[in-house]
């Protein structure tokens, strides 16, 4: 104990001696939140949700390279829910059972991972209106709709004639469309080229995917056909620029190899301005063209638990030179990633990551500059309007590394430096700097819950750091990234928490907490499910052998399975074990696992039907048992499936206590 | 004013039809897993909760010490009492006609004579339920009963059991008193009457 109160002090002023120097390492001054990080009692008090209490923020943050989305609340940053998206989850069978493999189907078959990075929350008249989250999957060009009813993944579309979906999936003002730009130039349509072919063979695809109002359900509506740029991030118009997207460009070099230097030689790059109001007409006028693809289009079917993947074959395609007016290539220094449009959609913010300054153009502008055609030049028929004449300012000298601005609705933007790891504050309009906060360390997205919207919320700020460095208890080779909360509800910033995260959060989305609790379900009722293999109650178990496939219908409640005994199950069966969960309480799920089972458990919710193939290579009797701690008897919740050889007569017969029935 | 009793005595039948609209009397369970309760609802004619899935639920919970699955059907009070009822509705209607004093009064007083008798009966069924306990019950404890309160609260191993009447049962409350407001007025007005009436009859021999 003596020597524990010696440490203390010394640890202390160690870490401070070790915040400072990290100040010093960074060159950055004026830190708001104090040298280091060191925070007063009072930013604990600001981030302290008392037990049984309610944070009053959702946040969802993209899981990067796991695939997945974390759900986390603000300002405590306690993490609720991991839900898989591109990804397998073991634990509760997700892309492992009959009813979500086909979730991860793709023109390539099965595909259980990505790498996910910008969770999207739909919007109604640019509000967030939580009903849905989009997240793009990068790798295998994909978007999923998470439905924030149930918080589970509800559709994943694939983007033909894409490579690298990074630009996506940001959303249009009332969700008419959630946009897909490819990173990687590609051959379009495929085909066997010259890597070195790149200037003329390769095309960039601007995708848009029509959402429906009600059901949510996604479709590619269009693509728009541009030079192979490699069109980096996206934001819609909102406001006065309703019916405009933007996507920054970095590589307008059009190079294919050593793209850190190739890459890097022009001075100002591009947004391309698409005027999507313009191109539906186009569609309208029938001014498309049907070219080839193949992309998967993969559906979650709520009544009966079980998703459906369509593979598609055909693709609207609009072609600049043929569709004047549609898009608009603005010059923005140098190689910008994100492009990011203010609350009243005036502003055009281009994150120039490579520039010294900041550009910000102005949408009014723009729209004169076209009316007057002022154009510097046209690109495969994409004018190219005059930089001076859309600038709306510059923000000078702001940081190093530049990557993504959000907004707080009252005049100020933030932006996030990768190099000088910082968020700097500035004012919209006068473009100057007025507050700057560390990072630690090197910050990627950030996010204000509707700071991407017409109506962000300015109270917190949460920067996505990439590396943590010393900032844990160290865990081995691999640490973790983190998050880190602001308070930016006063003039300066000031840090209030930081937190590790599942996998790189890429971008985050957050809303309050108010519009996502009542929708909340608790349970899918039971007489909605339409499951082809549900037993909707324990007198409709049954075991059902067709040659060498046994469909098992059982059920599970409180405490046991029914049938709990089977038997006349021979070496070399497909068993399906389709097993519905008849509780219709809150928060009661059943867990299903089976001894030798070569996928995964299943983790069923109440009234929910799921299915496990468990194919035995062995004789004998096995056990099968719930996992999920469900009440006072639930480790009595098990039974037996009893395996004989291949050429046996035991007959098929299952049983839950005397109430024993044969086929 | 003259037609108060009566359409008080009409009010007070048609009252009795909210029992055919919502619950008579309501079970809350509340324990630490049920920080909002397990809300059971009684009607005139079937069993019910705040969800389709509430008497599941209470018979999952009831299952763990022994206690007789709840099962509506077997319960004949939930298929003749709405007969009654809609009797009670049609006699109380009648007696709005009829406008006797006496005729109200025996209708209040046959309603409050059903409705002792009908909480009696919700009685036997708890003490029945309570008390009737599985040979099997996974769950033991040696001289415990669960039987619910019929008005009121009560502890009940780790859940506190609260019984009250529900709307249905609240207007129909309402509609019994109504009955005996409807007698005690209109007596008051037949006495006034028959006050007036003397009165009239000396004001006229004296003339």
């Amino acid at each position: 104990m003596k020597n524990l109160m010696l440490k203390k002090p010394l640890l202390l002023f160690a870490l401070t001696l070790l915040g400072m120097s990290l100040v010093t390492s960074c060159g950055q001054k004026g830190s708001s939140a104090g040298k280091g990080g060191a925070l007063g009692s009072d930013a604990a008090a600001a981030t302290y949700v008392a037990p049984g209490e309610y944070d009053a923020y959702y946040a969802f943050l993209s899981g990067g390279f796991s695939g997945q989305i974390s759900v986390y609340g603000l300002p405590s940053g306690r993490l609720f829910k991991v839900i898989p998206v591109f990804s397998l989850d073991p634990e509760k069978g997700y892309g492992f059972n009959e009813e979500t493999k086909p979730l991860l189907n793709t023109s390539f078959g099965f595909i259980p991972w990505d790498d996910a990075h910008h969770p999207e929350l739909s919007q109604t008249n640019g509000e967030t209106d939580g009903r849905w989250c989009f997240i793009n999957g990068n790798n295998t060009p994909r978007i999923a709709r998470i439905d924030l009813t149930t918080f589970e993944t509800a559709e994943i579309i694939e983007i033909p004639n894409s490579g690298g979906n990074h630009s996506s999936p940001f959303t249009t003002e009332n969700t008419e469309y959630v946009v897909a730009g490819t990173r990687f130039g590609v051959p379009f349509p495929q085909k066997d080229v010259s890597i070195d072919s790149y200037a003329e063979e390769f095309k960039g695809a601007l995708t848009y995917i029509s959402v429906d109002k009600e059901s949510g359900n996604m479709d590619v509506a269009f693509q728009v056909l541009l030079p192979a740029f490699n069109y980096d991030l996206a934001h819609s118009g909102k406001g006065k620029s309703h019916g405009w997207t933007f996507f920054t460009s970095y590589n307008t070099e059009l190079k294919n190899t050593l793209l850190e230097v190739n890459a890097s030689q022009n001075d100002k790059d591009f947004i391309a301005a698409v005027n999507w109001k313009k191109a539906e007409e186009y569609i309208k006028q029938g001014k498309f063209k049907e070219m080839p693809a193949r992309y998967a289009d993969n559906e979650y079917d709520e009544s009966t638990h079980t998703a459906k993947s369509t593979i598609k074959n055909k693709v609207k395609v609009l072609i600049p030179e043929e569709c004047p007016g549609l898009v608009y290539f603005l010059p923005t220094p140098k190689s910008p990633h994100g492009v990011d449009v203010d609350p009243t959609g005036e502003y055009i913010v281009g994150n120039g990551k490579l520039s010294a300054d900041m550009s910000v153009h102005s949408f009014t502008k723009v729209l004169k500059a076209i009316e007057n055609k002022a154009f510097e030049t046209t690109i495969d028929g994409v004018p190219v309007l005059k930089y001076e004449e859309i600038l709306a300012g510059v923000v000078q000298k702001p940081g190093l590394g530049p990557l993504h601005t959000e907004f707080d609705g009252k005049g100020n933007a933030y932006t996030t430096f990768f190099i000088s790891s910082e968020v700097v504050k500035w004012k919209l309009g006068t473009w100057e700097v007025v507050d700057r906060a560390p990072c630690y360390y090197s910050v990627g997205h950030l996010m204000i819950p509707g700071g991407d919207s017409r109506k962000p919320d300015g109270k917190y700020l949460v920067a996505l750091n990439k590396i943590t460095k010393d900032r844990y208890l160290p865990t081995g080779p691999e640490l973790t990234q983190s998050a880190q909360l602001y308070d930016i509800s006063g003039e300066k910033m000031k840090l209030l928490l930081d937190f590790p995260t599942i996998g790189e959060p890429h971008y985050a989305q957050g809303i309050a907490a108010s519009k996502l609790i009542e929708r909340s379900k608790k349970i899918y009722p039971i007489e909605e499910n339409k499951h082809p293999y549900a037993a909707l109650g324990e007198k409709q178990t049954k075991v059902v052998r067709e040659g060498n496939t046994v469909h098992v219908y059982m059920t599970m409640i409180r405490s046991h399975f029914s049938p709990d005994n089977i038997e006349g199950i021979k070496v070399g069966d497909k068993v399906y074990f389709h097993v519905t969960n008849l509780e219709q309480d809150w928060d009661t799920p059943h867990g299903f696992s089976v001894m030798g089972a070569r996928n995964a458990e299943l983790l069923i919710m109440p009234g929910q039907t799921e299915t496990l193939l468990w194919e035995p290579d062995r004789i004998g009797v096995f056990p099968f048992y719930c996992t999920d701690f469900c009440s006072a008897l639930h480790q009595e919740m098990q039974g037996y499936i009893r395996v004989s050889p291949a050429n046996s007569d035991v007959a098929l017969k299952w049983k839950l206590g005397d109430k024993a029935s044969v086929q | 004013m003259k037609r108060i009793p009566q359409l008080l005595m009409a009010l007070g039948a048609l009252l009795l039809a909210s029992l055919f609209v919502w619950p008579m009397w309501k079970i809350v369970l509340y324990a630490p897993q049920y920080p909002d309760g397990v809300h059971m609802h009684i009607w005139i004619n079937k069993l019910g909760g705040s969800t389709p899935g509430t008497l599941q639920n209470v018979n999952i919970l009831n299952h763990y010490v022994g206690m007789k699955m709840i099962e509506p059907d077997s319960i004949a009070e939930l298929q003749y009492f709405q007969y009654i009822i809609m009797a009670m509705i049609a006699l109380g209607l009648l007696a709005a006609l009829i406008n006797k004093r006496q005729v109200f009064l025996a209708w209040t007083v046959l309603m409050v004579i059903l409705a002792i008798a009908g909480i009696y009966d919700f009685y036997l069924w708890e003490y029945d339920y309570g008390h009737s306990l599985s040979d099997d019950a996974p769950i033991k404890i040696p001289g415990a009963s669960f039987q619910p309160p019929v008005f009121g609260r009560k502890v009940i191993l780790n859940f506190i059991a609260v019984s009250l009447p529900h709307i249905g049962g609240y207007l129909t409350g309402l509609g019994m008193a109504f009955g005996g407001l409807a007698w005690y007025l209109k007596r008051k007005n037949d006495r006034n009457e028959k006050r007036t009436f003397s009165a009239d009859v000396a004001a006229a021999q004296r003339v």
